[in-house]
């Protein structure tokens, strides 16, 4: 039986042969991955690159025939000295915060029950997880629907257990439930990911050490904080990451329920991002404005993923 | 081999030719998706008929009509031969590009904008304003107006109880602060078993709303944009304490008497408030006031129109749009007979008829108009009134300004009526003196 790659070199028409043969290995490597590397600074790099250019000018998208000028530092000046940006800022930081928290306990706690064995797990699993796998356009229209004041479910049930009148409140108008409001469809959406990543790390426990743990007579308490919450720490923080990344450009869902109002009550920086680039056509300061953004999560995220891997080398 | 190559060649050929040939007998016509529009397809097949030229229509639901167009503008698009676009972009599109100048086709063709009436001219088509530099024909005159449920106001009962509560007589109001009377008057009262409210009014924050609505109260109180126009000086004008006190009615008027739940609210869910008799007023463009005349449950004699009350000033938010040639068009020549066909009398009548509103003299004029149709008198009457937002190329920014100021004022209690405005002439001060215009 012929070498396979002899054979290949041998079936390859002449002329290709020529041009080939004298390249070496590295000239190879480079030829399959400079498409690669052209596209990732097409796509990503030289946009970056043009965005911080484009953060210096107060360049408009919609203003083809205005003349661009160089604004040196104005732009990134006005959004750290202006109280809506921080006060956007504050609102996502809430939202973030509030999101994670939830859905870290009410994910592990659903994890921990959903681990043990019982009849119907597989049907409870699925019914849990189906609301992740809904669109956010369709989830912020229907619970748009939910906490409508005078036909909403919400409302209604509110009334039925506590007797408040159903017209009375607007779970997405003015009066400081709007921000819990779309922290209560954030976690009603994406608990079961968090449960999903949790039951990875439960079931990747081997029963041995808990039955280690039995021989030396540990009580269930001391197990649970020994040994399973350390070793589904890392399935945990891995999680958040995800829901922090994912909440940090939370735009459809809220945008939809909500649109940012009532005022600026739930107006995160996607939000406010989209409106100064998109609607106000303000492109050099939204491009600070982005610039900004990134330098933001990526040092949070860089921080973060190092005490990530410091808690998986424990 | 060859001749396979030649026929195939052939073939693409022809179906470009003849793909280039529909394109040349085709116009794609793009405006907002609503009642008016669905008029004007029918309108058009006339043109059809005349012309031989097929007519394409792209309609943008109005949330998203501004974002849609202007991207698609902006980026050089050839979606749209013809525009019927918001009033307020004819600056930007003039200052652009986007739009053709059409006064040597008018010349040309003996258009004449005396034919129109001059409010819609100046607001359509002119660029600077007023000047005659036209870039669209007043196609679709519009107004903020309102309308009632006629039955409620003249039930026996409830007049009787609001005699009673006020003292006086139930009518159509006939200043801003009647009308908010008798919006409290009605809102959570029980008419035929059920739960009734005073009126359903502009408060969305997202694109317009709240600033079409809220204008229609300070245009009222004497609102003005500058203290001498074309000078952008402020300050005195846009904070006055006329102002002041219109904001302050237009927040009463949404927290006393609205629906609850009508926190971001605009024509469709005003329509909505109204139709399913929930409301006793509500205010709406006049481009809708055919289709509620119509309405089987809550039209007919259910319904009466009025024209945005005076309190200081008889004035109205206009709303309504020129229709233009876009500049990047691949049919030039097809757009431009469509806007020579549109400016007709004879068209404009039928456009009339067919539930557009023209802004033609010989429709406006006829001593017959006031009575082809009940809110004829009060459309004439509206557009002998109506002001108009900035048509600055930085309309968008200047508008959302706006939105934001007004909306955080009257829905999200944020502030006083006195801080909004202020507030309001510092963020349109930065944009003017961004613009170079300060």
């Amino acid at each position: 039986m012929p070498n396979p790659i002899e054979a290949a070199a041998r079936a390859t028409p002449a002329p290709i042969a020529r041009k080939v043969r004298g390249l070496s290995d590295r000239a190879i490597a480079w030829i399959f991955v400079a498409p690669t590397i052209f596209l990732l600074l097409a796509v990503n790099i030289f946009p970056l690159i043009w965005t911080v250019r484009l953060s210096f000018t107060n360049y408009a998208a919609n203003r083809p025939n205005r003349e661009v000028e160089w604004v040196g530092l104005r732009n990134y000046t006005r959004i750290l000295t202006d109280e809506g940006t921080w006060a956007t800022m504050q609102t996502t930081a809430h939202f973030l915060f509030w999101t994670i928290a939830l859905q870290v306990v009410l994910g592990f706690t659903l994890a921990w029950l959903i681990n043990r064995k019982f009849k119907g797990n597989d049907l409870l699993t699925t019914l849990i997880v189906l609301p992740m796998m809904l669109s956010p356009a369709v989830v912020g229209n229907f619970w748009t629907f939910l906490y409508q004041p005078q036909i909403g479910l919400v409302n209604y049930v509110v009334e039925l257990v506590t007797g408040i009148p159903a017209s009375s409140f607007s779970m997405l108008g003015p009066g400081g439930l709007a921000p819990w409001s779309i922290i209560i469809v954030d976690t009603w959406m994406w608990t079961p990911f968090v449960m999903l990543i949790c039951l990875a790390g439960l079931r990747s426990i081997p029963d041995y050490i808990y039955e280690a743990a039995e021989v030396d007579r540990a009580s269930k308490w001391r197990q649970f904080w020994t040994i399973t919450v350390p070793m589904v720490l890392p399935f945990l923080m891995l999680a958040v990451l995800f829901r922090g990344i994912e909440n940090f450009k939370m735009f459809d869902m809220v945008n939809l329920l909500t649109g940012g109002g009532p005022g600026n009550e739930t107006l995160l920086t996607s939000i406010d991002l989209k409106r100064e680039a998109f609607e106000k056509w303000r492109t050099g300061y939204s491009s600070a404005y982005a610039i900004i953004l990134f330098v933001t999560v990526f040092g949070l995220a860089s921080i973060y993923v190092k005490a990530l891997n410091k808690v998986k080398e424990r | 081999m060859k001749r396979t190559t030649l026929a195939a060649s052939a073939a693409v050929a022809l179906a470009w030719a003849a793909q280039a040939n529909a394109q040349a007998n085709e116009l794609t016509l793009c405006w907002a998706a609503w009642d008016p529009a669905n008029a004007l397809v029918e309108l058009s097949k006339d043109f059809e008929a005349q012309s031989g030229i097929t007519m394409k229509f792209e309609f943008v639901p109005w949330p998203n009509f501004a974002d849609r167009i202007l991207n698609e503008l902006n980026s050089g698009g050839q979606l749209c031969d013809l525009l019927i676009g918001d009033s307020q972009w004819l600056g930007g599109a003039a200052e652009n590009g986007w739009y053709v100048k059409l006064n040597d086709f008018f010349a040309a063709e003996g258009i004449s904008m005396d034919d129109f009436a001059p409010a819609t001219v100046y607001a359509y088509s002119t660029w600077p304003k007023g000047e005659p530099n036209y870039y669209a024909l007043p196609a679709m005159g519009d107004a903020n107006g309102w309308f009632y449920r006629k039955d409620w106001f003249t039930n026996p009962e409830i007049m009787a109880a609001y005699k009673e509560a006020t003292g006086q007589d139930l009518r159509e109001p006939q200043s801003q602060k009647e009308l908010l009377q008798i919006a409290q008057f009605f809102q959570g009262r029980e008419i035929d078993g059920k739960t009734v409210y005073g009126a359903s009014i502009f408060t969305e924050r997202g694109s317009e709303g709240i600033t079409m609505g809220a204008t229609g109260a300070l245009y009222a109180w004497g609102f003005k944009y500058e203290n001498t126009p074309g000078s952008y000086d402020m300050e005195g004008a846009v904070n006055s304490p006329a102002a002041v006190e219109a904001l302050e009615f237009y927040k009463e008027l949404y927290k006393t008497a609205t629906p609850p739940g009508y926190d971001n609210a605009y024509m469709e869910q005003s329509l909505d408030a109204f139709k399913s008799g929930q409301v006793a007023m509500a205010m709406n463009w006049f481009a809708f006031f055919p289709g509620l005349y119509a309405d089987p449950t809550t039209g007919g004699d259910k319904i009466d129109f009025f024209v945005n009350p005076a309190q200081n000033v008889a004035a109205s938010t206009l709303g309504g749009q020129g229709i233009s040639v876009v500049a990047n068009t691949d049919n030039m020549d097809g757009a431009l007979a469509y806007i020579k066909w549109f400016a007709d009398a004879e068209v404009q009548k039928k456009w009339w008829a067919a539930g557009g509103y023209s802004c033609h003299k010989a429709v406006l004029e006829d001593p017959n108009f006031v009575n082809t149709a009940p809110f004829a008198g009060d459309f004439l009457q509206a557009m002998g009134g109506v002001q108009d937002f900035w048509q600055e190329p930085a309309y968008a920014q200047l508008l959302l300004a706006m939105q934001e100021r007004v909306h955080n004022y009257v829905v999200a209690d944020q502030g006083t009526a006195q801080e909004a405005l202020d507030g309001l002439i510092a963020d349109w001060t930065e944009v003017f003196e961004d613009e170079g215009k300060l």
